[in-house]
């Protein structure tokens, strides 16, 4: 027999697959990777033996470009199309890190209205989560709902810096534009019509018996588990610990508010499993209504720019900064050596290191269940790869 | 009708060739119009337009359009694809889907082939569709297409018994296998119908079978055979052009098929719910289109709906759900026809 | 605990192995330490009752100039609520650091991407291998004197 027939077969990392195994290739088009990231199937039936995800599909070498900036300013587009989905976040744990560095405080108008963009973008990024989330469970509807409701907030956006997914809106020292009239009404406005479709949501999707028997008691991440892999945001607070960089680590203004952080608590099943991390993201999304009306209400006027440096030279060390974006802890460590071109810039991207924990939750489940645990996980291919 | 019809034209093998693309007459205008109607519904019910462009109002020749487009496709075949099994898997799903209308009545006087046992050869020629999904799973030489044919065959053998079960509730208040003289058991008002009569029984075998057929035809809650988000397209994701439009066609076929039956069995088929006001073999036509339309609609909405079942869960339904309730019903009938 | 408190310990018990420690004048408080002792200093850390180091926060590989490569370690503890930094150096030419992921699984994909940008091999590592870029490209692009190829597969890289 030819040697092709009888050699044992191999996955892509040598191991020897028994005969009952195959090897299945989900990605790197597929409709529910959410991006290029391949995952490697092992699989002996419909029951999922070990999965080996494969990134690298989107690396556009944003460290190494950070290095040939001749300005700190200049990689804040670059920050933007990290995680193109939340890229008000991703500007602005890349200017609290310059800001750190510099030893810069920042106009308090400046902070109200990060506050504000921040939070309006991390309702924007959880309803692409749900809304993708019901889409590959085969919910066609309210991934359509979800996005007319963040239509609302890119219009938001596109008034205030004239983009509608990648702003480079939130300088070192500032932001770039201030406020445009009629902005504030616009953004209450919003939170007003929002509330009632978060409800208009649940009713559709949440509480919904086929949806909560997808995804309840699947992938259940442990809480210890979560914090080895360094998982963080909706993924740990979903497996129950009550951590939260707004409130635990805290940055900015975060602290005039009143919000509360929410936990997973193993409502539907056990704790920590997909039902849970959605249901903290649909829950933090009523929490982002809230901070921003208060934050609409609390700001004061000023001048935004005052604070945006001529020259950026940091002096010599390093910074490691983090902030919470919608899918976790976004943290840049910038290292300077004295001139205006960074040494080196790192992103530890959320989504990369929650991909990780990937494997460890998928083994003994389905093929069905891989696709509701990977869309749990909420990744951005754009930063999972940078 | 075949009198009728030999009455006209001379030569008999004829009068059956007429006879049998007749149905054709009513599947093809009303799957255009389906697919038209599925992509408009779906469009309103998620808060936006749907086609508005192509042929003016409201985009009705939106399905003209594609079917135009997908005839002048190129038509591809993998190259280690099972050639004969890839091009036969199409037409034997719609065979199977197709063969079911010879003996569903549109009305008193217009039915392809009345036979005795009409009922028994309705649930086991349209099982051939299992035969055709697991062709184009194989042949295509794919292992997610792979998938989805096991998944498609696995589903649609477990749902024949809860549908089987379910028809043979009606079947045992009716006494015959005979779809017509099902029919002529219901004339009269709407109480006539079998889904009011020796309630809840009947009733309750409606409610199974209406599930169970959503499941025959890979329709949401249960249509996880051609999931787009898992398996991509499922069985049907190597084929392209006219033999795709034909797996589409199929399964709107089927889909009426299966709505028609229901009607036929529990609501009456083409009687007037008004007794004899609007009745008679021209209005029957009526009434029996749109008693399947309504199911057809029915079966939409819950594919925009709801999210779909796992396979395992899939399973469960049909077998520890749905069956137990099925033989509770012929039970509960059996008892009451004895006494 | 405060990160001098955290050094004093560390030099408690490891006085050999800390090279440098630096808090004051250091918007990040770090301590330098030799990459050998790595594997056990961070065992104590993540182990020790008052300082229980629990989250990796990130895993960066630098290139320092002068033929010297590093790792620097940003620890984070969830239920103490502190943060302290360590660094290793080892030279360009002989790469290698003792690997965390077993302390810590998420190591194990950062360990892989410090690998796969500068070439620091990491003993000890499970898997060891390219994660971002292919598999047989040539070189360590994130090293200050990495050169783009001329051809990658053939293909002509600058254009």
């Amino acid at each position: 027999m030819p040697e092709t027939l009888t050699a044992p077969l191999t996955t892509s990392t040598g191991r020897v697959l028994r005969t009952e195994e195959m090897v299945i290739n989900m990605g790197p088009q597929h409709p529910s990777t959410h991006g290029v990231l391949r995952l490697e199937l092992i699989v002996d039936g419909e029951i999922v033996v070990d999965v080996i995800p494969h990134i690298g599909y989107l690396h556009r070498c944003f460290e190494k470009h950070a290095e040939h900036m001749t300005n700190y300013q200049q990689v804040i587009p670059y920050c933007d199309r990290l995680d193109y989905i939340a890229a008000m976040n991703m500007d602005w744990a890349y200017a609290l890190a310059i800001e750190k560095l510099l030893g810069i405080k920042v106009p308090e108008r400046v902070e109200y209205i990060r506050v504000i963009m921040a939070e309006l973008q991390r309702i924007a990024s959880h309803l692409i989560a749900i809304g993708t989330y019901g889409l590959d469970l085969g919910a066609f509807t309210p991934f359509l709902y979800c996005f007319r409701d963040r239509e609302r907030i890119l219009d938001l956006f596109e008034m205030t810096c004239g983009a509608r997914l990648l702003y480079n809106y939130i300088w070192v020292g500032g932001v770039s534009h201030d406020l445009p009239p009629g902005f504030i009404d616009k953004a209450k406005d919003f939170c007003g019509y929002f509330r009632p479709n978060i409800k208009e949501l649940n009713d559709l999707l949440t509480y919904n018996e086929i949806f909560v028997k997808r995804t309840a008691n699947v992938g259940v991440l442990p809480a210890d588990v979560a914090i080895a892999y360094g998982c963080s945001g909706p993924m740990l607070r979903g497996s129950g610990v009550n951590f939260d960089l707004r409130r635990d680590d805290p940055y900015s203004i975060y602290d005039r508010f009143k919000w509360e952080v929410q936990v997973g608590k193993g409502e539907m099943g056990t704790v920590g499993d997909c039902w849970d991390r959605y249901i903290v993201r649909v829950r933090e999304m009523e929490q982002s209504v809230k901070i921003v009306e208060q934050a609409l209400d609390q700001i004061v006027d000023g001048d935004v720019a005052s604070a945006i440096p001529k020259r950026i030279r940091p002096p010599v060390g390093d910074v490691y900064v983090r902030s919470e974006s919608p899918r976790g802890e976004i943290g840049f460590y910038v290292v300077s050596d004295g001139s205006a071109t960074p040494y080196r810039v790192k992103a530890r991207s959320p989504a990369f290191v929650n991909l990780s924990v990937t494997p460890e939750i998928c083994r003994g489940y389905m093929i069905a269940d891989v696709v509701a645990i990977a869309g749990s996980v909420d990744i951005v291919l754009g930063e999972v790869d940078r | 009708m075949d009198q009728f019809l030999k009455s006209i034209l001379d030569n008999d093998i004829l009068v059956y060739v007429v006879v049998a693309l007749l149905p054709l007459v009513w599947i093809v205008p009303y799957a255009l119009f389906a697919v038209w109607l599925e992509r408009k519904l779906a469009a309103h019910m998620q808060d936006r337009l749907g086609p508005m462009r192509t042929g003016g109002w409201h985009g009705w020749a939106q399905s003209f359009a594609d079917i135009l487009k997908l005839m002048q496709k190129e038509d591809i075949v993998p190259a280690s694809a099972d050639k004969k099994l890839h091009y036969l898997a199409p037409y034997v799903v719609f065979i199977g889907s197709y063969a079911a209308f010879a003996a569903i009545p549109f009305s008193s006087g217009l039915i392809g082939s009345n036979i005795n046992i009409g009922l028994f050869y309705v649930i086991a020629v349209s099982a051939l569709v299992v035969v055709g999904i697991l062709m184009a799973g194989w042949s295509s030489n794919n292992k997610w297409s792979l998938l989805g044919a096991m998944r498609s065959a696995a589903q649609i053998v477990s749902y024949e018994i809860p549908t089987a079960l379910a028809l043979l509730t009606v079947v045992m208040i009716a006494g015959t296998l005979n779809l017509q003289e099902i029919n002529q058991l219901q004339t009269g008002w709407f109480w006539h119908w079998f889904v009011f009569q020796k309630f809840p029984f009947p009733f309750v075998a409606f409610i199974i079978y209406f599930v169970a057929s959503l499941a025959e035809t890979n329709r949401t809650p249960f249509d996880i055979p051609e999931a787009e988000s898992e398996l991509v397209a499922g069985y049907h994701t190597e084929y392209s052009g006219m033999k795709f439009a034909l797996f589409f066609l199929a399964e709107y076929a089927n889909m009426f098929a299966v709505s028609a039956v229901a009607s036929t069995l529990f609501l009456g088929g083409w009687n007037s719910p008004f007794g004899d006001f609007l009745g008679g073999p021209f209005w029957g036509v009526f009434w029996f289109l749109s008693k399947g339309m309504f199911f057809v609609i029915i079966q939409m909405w819950l594919r925009w709906t709801l999210p779909r079942l796992r396979v395992d869960q899939l399973m469960y339904v049909s077998w520890k759900v749905l069956t137990p309730w099925a033989f509770a019903c012929i039970v509960g009938v059996g008892f009451w026809l004895m006494m | 605990m405060t990160p001098q408190e955290i050094a004093d310990k560390l030099k408690a018990g490891f006085s050999e192995a800390i090279l440098e420690v630096k808090i004051e004048g250091a918007i990040d408080p770090y301590v330098k330490i030799a990459a050998s002792k790595l594997a056990d200093l961070a065992l104590f850390l993540r182990d020790d009752p008052e300082t229980q180091f629990d989250f990796l926060m990130c895993l960066s590989g630098m290139d320092n100039g002068k033929g010297l490569l590093g790792g620097v370690y940003n620890l984070y503890s969830i239920t103490k609520r502190h943060k302290i930094t360590l660094k290793v150096e080892v030279p360009a030419d002989k790469a290698e650091i003792p690997s965390v992921s077993s302390l810590w699984p998420t190591a194990n994909w950062h360990e892989r991407e410090a690998y796969d940008l500068f070439g620091i091999r990491f003993t000890g590592h499970p898997d060891l291998r390219r994660i971002l870029l292919p598999e047989d490209y040539p070189g360590h692009p994130l090293r200050k004197d990495f050169k783009v190829p001329e051809f990658y597969q053939g293909m002509k890289v600058p254009y």
